[in-house]
Protein backbone atom coordinates (compact mmCIF):
# COMPACT_ATOMS: atom_id res chain seq x y z
CA UNK A 1 0.00 0.00 0.00
CA UNK A 2 1.11 3.37 -0.70
CA UNK A 3 1.20 5.92 1.93
CA UNK A 4 0.27 9.44 0.51
CA UNK A 5 0.81 10.96 -3.28
CA UNK A 6 4.29 9.87 -4.07
CA UNK A 7 5.75 13.57 -4.83
CA UNK A 8 9.32 13.68 -3.73
CA UNK A 9 10.91 15.86 -0.97
CA UNK A 10 10.82 19.30 -1.37
CA UNK A 11 13.95 22.07 0.04
CA UNK A 12 14.61 22.58 3.42
CA UNK A 13 13.69 26.09 3.44
CA UNK A 14 10.33 25.50 1.87
CA UNK A 15 9.61 22.80 4.86
CA UNK A 16 10.46 25.50 7.29
CA UNK A 17 8.33 27.97 5.18
CA UNK A 18 5.41 25.66 5.23
CA UNK A 19 5.74 24.14 8.72
CA UNK A 20 5.51 27.88 10.09
CA UNK A 21 2.99 29.70 7.43
CA UNK A 22 0.45 26.15 7.51
CA UNK A 23 -0.50 26.16 10.77
CA UNK A 24 -0.33 29.79 11.22
CA UNK A 25 -2.57 30.02 8.12
CA UNK A 26 -5.14 27.16 9.31
CA UNK A 27 -5.50 28.91 12.93
CA UNK A 28 -6.22 32.41 11.17
CA UNK A 29 -8.91 30.90 9.16
CA UNK A 30 -10.54 28.91 12.26
CA UNK A 31 -10.45 32.75 14.19
CA UNK A 32 -12.12 33.66 10.74
CA UNK A 33 -15.15 31.74 12.15
CA UNK A 34 -14.98 32.15 15.86
CA UNK A 35 -14.32 36.10 16.04
CA UNK A 36 -17.46 37.89 16.59
CA UNK A 37 -16.56 41.00 14.80
CA UNK A 38 -17.07 41.15 10.49
CA UNK A 39 -13.88 43.23 10.47
CA UNK A 40 -11.73 41.24 12.50
CA UNK A 41 -12.67 38.32 10.10
CA UNK A 42 -11.62 40.12 7.26
CA UNK A 43 -8.39 41.36 8.38
CA UNK A 44 -8.04 37.29 9.68
CA UNK A 45 -8.95 36.47 6.03
CA UNK A 46 -6.69 38.95 4.70
CA UNK A 47 -3.70 36.94 6.40
CA UNK A 48 -4.48 33.98 4.56
CA UNK A 49 -4.48 35.18 1.51
CA UNK A 50 -1.25 36.60 2.08
CA UNK A 51 -0.25 33.28 3.30
CA UNK A 52 -1.66 31.69 -0.19
CA UNK A 53 0.05 33.88 -2.00
CA UNK A 54 3.49 32.93 -0.45
CA UNK A 55 2.53 29.49 -0.91
CA UNK A 56 2.02 29.36 -4.77
CA UNK A 57 5.20 31.57 -5.44
CA UNK A 58 7.32 28.79 -3.52
CA UNK A 59 6.09 26.23 -5.66
CA UNK A 60 6.69 28.00 -9.11
CA UNK A 61 3.49 30.15 -9.67
CA UNK A 62 5.03 33.64 -9.72
CA UNK A 63 2.82 34.93 -11.79
CA UNK A 64 -0.42 33.67 -9.76
CA UNK A 65 1.00 34.81 -6.85
CA UNK A 66 1.85 38.09 -7.65
CA UNK A 67 -1.99 38.22 -9.01
CA UNK A 68 -3.47 36.78 -5.54
CA UNK A 69 -1.74 39.56 -3.68
CA UNK A 70 -2.82 42.13 -6.16
CA UNK A 71 -6.65 40.73 -6.91
CA UNK A 72 -7.63 39.11 -3.61
CA UNK A 73 -5.49 41.33 -0.42
CA UNK A 74 -5.80 43.98 -2.91
CA UNK A 75 -8.92 44.56 -4.37
CA UNK A 76 -11.09 42.08 -2.93
CA UNK A 77 -10.48 42.44 0.42
CA UNK A 78 -10.60 45.92 0.12
CA UNK A 79 -14.06 45.54 -1.45
CA UNK A 80 -15.13 43.47 1.58
CA UNK A 81 -14.22 46.41 4.13
CA UNK A 82 -15.74 49.05 2.03
CA UNK A 83 -18.89 47.15 2.12
CA UNK A 84 -18.54 46.74 5.64
CA UNK A 85 -17.98 50.49 6.26
CA UNK A 86 -21.48 51.18 4.19
CA UNK A 87 -23.17 48.16 5.98
CA UNK A 88 -22.45 49.64 9.45
CA UNK A 89 -21.13 49.15 12.52
CA UNK A 90 -23.81 47.15 13.92
CA UNK A 91 -23.26 44.36 11.74
CA UNK A 92 -21.45 42.34 14.03
CA UNK A 93 -22.82 38.72 14.27
CA UNK A 94 -25.21 37.90 16.46
CA UNK A 95 -23.47 33.95 17.63
CA UNK A 96 -26.91 32.87 18.69
CA UNK A 97 -27.93 29.79 16.81
CA UNK A 98 -31.27 30.41 14.53
CA UNK A 99 -31.63 26.88 13.80
CA UNK A 100 -31.23 24.83 16.94
CA UNK A 101 -28.98 22.17 16.65
CA UNK A 102 -27.06 23.60 13.48
CA UNK A 103 -23.63 24.06 15.05
CA UNK A 104 -23.25 20.67 16.18
CA UNK A 105 -24.44 19.05 13.16
CA UNK A 106 -22.11 21.20 11.10
CA UNK A 107 -19.15 20.56 13.43
CA UNK A 108 -19.76 16.83 13.00
CA UNK A 109 -19.97 17.37 9.44
CA UNK A 110 -17.31 19.31 9.02
CA UNK A 111 -15.30 16.54 10.78
CA UNK A 112 -16.63 13.85 8.89
CA UNK A 113 -15.64 15.67 5.37
CA UNK A 114 -12.05 16.63 6.77
CA UNK A 115 -11.36 13.50 7.63
CA UNK A 116 -12.42 11.42 4.24
CA UNK A 117 -10.98 14.19 2.68
CA UNK A 118 -7.49 13.66 4.00
CA UNK A 119 -7.29 10.08 4.50
CA UNK A 120 -8.49 10.22 0.86
CA UNK A 121 -5.21 12.45 -0.24
CA UNK A 122 -3.37 10.08 2.51
CA UNK A 123 -4.28 7.02 0.25
CA UNK A 124 -3.88 8.29 -3.07
CA UNK A 125 -1.05 8.23 -5.47
CA UNK A 126 -0.99 9.21 -8.73
CA UNK A 127 1.51 6.34 -9.20
CA UNK A 128 4.70 8.39 -10.00
CA UNK A 129 6.89 11.49 -8.93
CA UNK A 130 6.45 14.63 -8.90
CA UNK A 131 7.55 16.16 -11.82
CA UNK A 132 8.27 20.20 -11.24
CA UNK A 133 7.75 23.18 -12.67
CA UNK A 134 11.52 23.48 -14.17
CA UNK A 135 10.93 22.39 -17.23
CA UNK A 136 7.77 24.03 -17.95
CA UNK A 137 8.66 27.57 -16.24
CA UNK A 138 12.11 27.43 -18.58
CA UNK A 139 11.17 30.36 -20.75
CA UNK A 140 9.08 32.13 -17.34
CA UNK A 141 6.38 31.47 -15.63
CA UNK A 142 4.20 34.35 -16.94
CA UNK A 143 5.44 33.58 -20.57
CA UNK A 144 4.32 30.30 -20.42
CA UNK A 145 1.54 31.10 -18.83
CA UNK A 146 0.77 33.44 -21.49
CA UNK A 147 1.23 30.81 -24.14
CA UNK A 148 -1.44 28.42 -22.61
CA UNK A 149 -3.83 31.24 -22.17
CA UNK A 150 -3.49 32.85 -25.72
CA UNK A 151 -3.67 29.88 -27.68
CA UNK A 152 -5.18 26.14 -25.63
CA UNK A 153 -7.64 29.00 -23.85
CA UNK A 154 -8.37 32.01 -25.95
CA UNK A 155 -12.01 31.12 -26.00
CA UNK A 156 -12.28 30.64 -22.40
CA UNK A 157 -10.36 33.97 -21.91
CA UNK A 158 -13.04 35.80 -24.19
CA UNK A 159 -15.56 34.07 -22.62
CA UNK A 160 -14.68 35.32 -18.74
CA UNK A 161 -14.01 39.02 -20.18
CA UNK A 162 -17.83 38.75 -20.92
CA UNK A 163 -18.39 37.46 -17.48
CA UNK A 164 -16.12 40.13 -16.06
CA UNK A 165 -18.02 43.14 -17.58
CA UNK A 166 -21.29 41.31 -16.99
CA UNK A 167 -20.40 41.39 -13.49
CA UNK A 168 -20.00 45.20 -13.63
CA UNK A 169 -22.98 46.41 -15.09
CA UNK A 170 -24.39 44.07 -12.55
CA UNK A 171 -23.46 44.99 -9.91
CA UNK A 172 -24.21 48.91 -10.99
CA UNK A 173 -27.52 47.88 -11.52
CA UNK A 174 -28.15 46.33 -7.90
CA UNK A 175 -26.38 49.01 -6.29
CA UNK A 176 -27.69 52.10 -8.04
CA UNK A 177 -29.73 54.10 -5.89
CA UNK A 178 -33.39 55.41 -6.60
CA UNK A 179 -33.96 58.39 -5.48
CA UNK A 180 -37.64 58.94 -6.61
CA UNK A 181 -38.30 55.62 -4.69
CA UNK A 182 -37.48 57.05 -0.85
CA UNK A 183 -38.12 60.60 -0.82
CA UNK A 184 -37.18 62.49 2.99
CA UNK A 185 -39.77 62.94 4.68
CA UNK A 186 -40.90 66.99 5.27
CA UNK A 187 -41.18 68.36 8.84
CA UNK A 188 -44.25 68.49 8.78
CA UNK A 189 -44.73 64.72 8.69
CA UNK A 190 -42.14 63.95 11.02
CA UNK A 191 -44.00 66.09 13.61
CA UNK A 192 -47.10 64.21 12.93
CA UNK A 193 -45.47 60.73 13.21
CA UNK A 194 -44.29 62.25 16.60
CA UNK A 195 -47.89 63.09 17.54
CA UNK A 196 -50.08 60.16 16.32
CA UNK A 197 -47.17 57.30 16.13
CA UNK A 198 -47.51 54.57 18.34
CA UNK A 199 -46.63 55.92 21.59
CA UNK A 200 -45.92 59.70 23.12
CA UNK A 201 -43.31 58.58 24.27
CA UNK A 202 -40.79 60.73 22.44
CA UNK A 203 -42.98 63.33 21.51
CA UNK A 204 -40.91 65.65 23.19
CA UNK A 205 -37.59 64.38 21.74
CA UNK A 206 -35.53 61.66 22.92
CA UNK A 207 -34.50 61.51 25.94
CA UNK A 208 -30.72 62.89 26.57
CA UNK A 209 -27.59 60.76 27.98
CA UNK A 210 -27.29 60.27 31.47
CA UNK A 211 -25.96 63.01 34.12
CA UNK A 212 -23.99 62.22 36.82
CA UNK A 213 -22.06 63.54 39.52
CA UNK A 214 -18.64 62.02 37.87
CA UNK A 215 -19.55 61.57 34.27
CA UNK A 216 -21.11 63.61 31.89
CA UNK A 217 -20.99 62.09 28.32
CA UNK A 218 -23.09 60.97 25.49
CA UNK A 219 -22.18 57.39 26.24
CA UNK A 220 -23.75 56.73 29.40
CA UNK A 221 -27.19 56.05 29.62
CA UNK A 222 -29.89 58.08 31.54
CA UNK A 223 -31.66 56.35 34.28
CA UNK A 224 -35.86 56.29 33.71
CA UNK A 225 -37.75 56.96 37.42
CA UNK A 226 -37.72 53.09 38.18
CA UNK A 227 -34.23 52.95 38.38
CA UNK A 228 -33.23 51.04 34.80
CA UNK A 229 -31.67 52.64 31.49
CA UNK A 230 -32.87 54.25 29.04
CA UNK A 231 -32.43 52.60 25.71
CA UNK A 232 -33.12 55.78 23.10
CA UNK A 233 -30.93 58.06 25.64
CA UNK A 234 -27.96 56.77 23.39
CA UNK A 235 -26.80 56.69 20.12
CA UNK A 236 -27.87 53.10 18.61
CA UNK A 237 -24.41 52.55 17.03
CA UNK A 238 -22.40 53.71 20.11
CA UNK A 239 -24.49 50.66 21.58
CA UNK A 240 -23.65 48.40 18.88
CA UNK A 241 -19.98 49.43 18.68
CA UNK A 242 -19.86 48.25 22.32
CA UNK A 243 -18.74 52.21 23.48
CA UNK A 244 -21.80 52.41 25.58
CA UNK A 245 -20.59 52.48 29.14
CA UNK A 246 -22.58 50.75 32.06
CA UNK A 247 -24.30 53.36 34.22
CA UNK A 248 -24.06 51.02 37.16
CA UNK A 249 -20.41 52.66 38.10
CA UNK A 250 -22.09 55.70 38.43
CA UNK A 251 -25.05 54.53 41.12
CA UNK A 252 -25.59 56.72 43.70
CA UNK A 253 -25.49 53.76 46.45
CA UNK A 254 -22.45 52.46 44.65
CA UNK A 255 -20.71 55.37 45.16
CA UNK A 256 -21.23 56.01 48.56
CA UNK A 257 -20.13 52.56 49.61
CA UNK A 258 -17.03 53.40 47.04
CA UNK A 259 -16.41 56.85 49.70
CA UNK A 260 -17.35 54.72 53.04
CA UNK A 261 -14.72 52.10 52.70
CA UNK A 262 -12.04 54.52 51.51
CA UNK A 263 -13.04 56.48 55.13
CA UNK B 1 8.29 17.92 3.46
CA UNK B 2 6.18 16.03 1.23
CA UNK B 3 4.41 18.47 -1.84
CA UNK B 4 1.07 16.33 -0.86
CA UNK B 5 1.25 18.72 2.42
CA UNK B 6 -0.17 21.79 0.42
CA UNK B 7 -3.19 19.53 -0.67
CA UNK B 8 -3.81 18.84 3.14
CA UNK B 9 -3.93 22.08 4.20
CA UNK B 10 -6.27 22.93 1.09
CA UNK B 11 -8.64 20.30 1.77
CA UNK B 12 -8.64 21.87 5.75
CA UNK B 13 -9.08 25.53 4.62
CA UNK B 14 -12.12 23.69 2.38
CA UNK B 15 -13.63 22.44 5.38
CA UNK B 16 -13.00 25.76 7.83
CA UNK B 17 -14.73 27.53 4.82
CA UNK B 18 -17.86 25.11 4.43
CA UNK B 19 -18.36 25.22 8.52
CA UNK B 20 -18.14 29.11 7.84
CA UNK B 21 -20.65 29.15 5.29
CA UNK B 22 -23.34 27.11 7.36
CA UNK B 23 -22.72 28.75 10.70
CA UNK B 24 -22.20 32.27 10.43
CA UNK B 25 -25.25 34.31 10.18
CA UNK B 26 -23.62 37.50 8.81
CA UNK B 27 -23.70 37.72 5.00
CA UNK B 28 -20.46 39.62 4.01
CA UNK B 29 -18.27 36.48 6.91
CA UNK B 30 -20.90 34.34 4.82
CA UNK B 31 -19.10 35.26 1.71
CA UNK B 32 -15.66 35.78 2.93
CA UNK B 33 -16.37 32.07 3.70
CA UNK B 34 -17.05 31.87 0.22
CA UNK B 35 -13.99 32.44 -0.84
CA UNK B 36 -11.65 30.92 1.33
CA UNK B 37 -13.15 27.73 0.10
CA UNK B 38 -12.33 29.33 -3.35
CA UNK B 39 -8.72 29.88 -2.22
CA UNK B 40 -8.58 26.74 -0.56
CA UNK B 41 -9.57 24.71 -4.37
CA UNK B 42 -7.18 26.85 -6.17
CA UNK B 43 -4.30 25.67 -3.88
CA UNK B 44 -5.24 22.16 -4.79
CA UNK B 45 -4.82 23.29 -8.53
CA UNK B 46 -1.33 25.28 -7.93
CA UNK B 47 0.02 22.02 -5.95
CA UNK B 48 -1.18 19.42 -8.53
CA UNK B 49 0.04 21.85 -11.36
CA UNK B 50 3.71 21.44 -9.63
CA UNK B 51 3.27 17.38 -9.05
CA UNK B 52 2.39 16.85 -12.78
CA UNK B 53 4.71 19.42 -14.22
CA UNK B 54 1.94 21.08 -16.22
CA UNK B 55 0.82 24.83 -16.61
CA UNK B 56 -2.54 23.49 -17.13
CA UNK B 57 -3.66 23.72 -13.35
CA UNK B 58 -2.39 27.22 -13.11
CA UNK B 59 -4.39 28.34 -15.73
CA UNK B 60 -7.55 26.88 -14.11
CA UNK B 61 -6.37 28.60 -10.91
CA UNK B 62 -6.05 31.82 -13.07
CA UNK B 63 -9.75 30.94 -14.22
CA UNK B 64 -11.04 30.76 -10.64
CA UNK B 65 -9.56 33.95 -9.79
CA UNK B 66 -11.65 35.68 -12.25
CA UNK B 67 -14.75 34.33 -11.77
CA UNK B 68 -14.54 35.04 -7.81
CA UNK B 69 -13.33 38.13 -8.44
CA UNK B 70 -17.04 38.77 -10.76
CA UNK B 71 -18.90 36.81 -7.49
CA UNK B 72 -17.97 39.24 -5.23
CA UNK B 73 -18.49 42.00 -7.08
CA UNK B 74 -21.73 41.18 -7.91
CA UNK B 75 -22.63 39.00 -4.32
CA UNK B 76 -21.58 42.53 -2.62
CA UNK B 77 -24.16 44.42 -4.70
CA UNK B 78 -26.71 42.41 -3.67
CA UNK B 79 -25.93 42.41 0.05
CA UNK B 80 -26.03 46.33 -0.13
CA UNK B 81 -29.60 46.07 -2.15
CA UNK B 82 -30.59 43.55 0.85
CA UNK B 83 -29.32 45.98 3.26
CA UNK B 84 -31.03 49.21 1.45
CA UNK B 85 -34.96 47.78 1.87
CA UNK B 86 -34.17 45.60 5.09
CA UNK B 87 -31.55 46.98 7.35
CA UNK B 88 -30.08 44.06 8.45
CA UNK B 89 -26.91 42.00 6.80
CA UNK B 90 -27.90 38.82 8.63
CA UNK B 91 -28.57 35.94 5.97
CA UNK B 92 -32.07 35.02 8.59
CA UNK B 93 -33.45 38.35 8.32
CA UNK B 94 -33.84 37.75 4.01
CA UNK B 95 -36.82 35.28 4.63
CA UNK B 96 -39.22 37.09 2.57
CA UNK B 97 -39.79 33.99 0.44
CA UNK B 98 -40.56 31.52 3.40
CA UNK B 99 -43.81 34.40 4.76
Amino acid sequence: MQLAIEVGQTAKPEAVMFWILGPLAVAAALGMLLVKKAVHSAILMAYVMIVLAIFYIAQDALFLGIVQVVVYTGAVMMLFLFILMLVGVDSSDSLTETIRGLRPIAITAAIGFGGLMVSLLGRASIGRNAVGLSAANADGNVQALAQLLFSTYVWPFEVVSALLITAALGAMVLAHHHHKADFRPTQRQLSINRFRGESLGSAAGLPGPGVYARHNAVDVPALLPDGTPAPTSVNASLEARGDMLDYKKFDLAEVNTKVEEEK
Amino acid sequence: MNAANYLYISALLFTIGAVGVVVRRNAIVVFMCIELMLNAANLSFVTFSRINGDLNGQVMAFFTMVVAACEVVVGLAIIVTIYRSRRSASVDDASLLKR
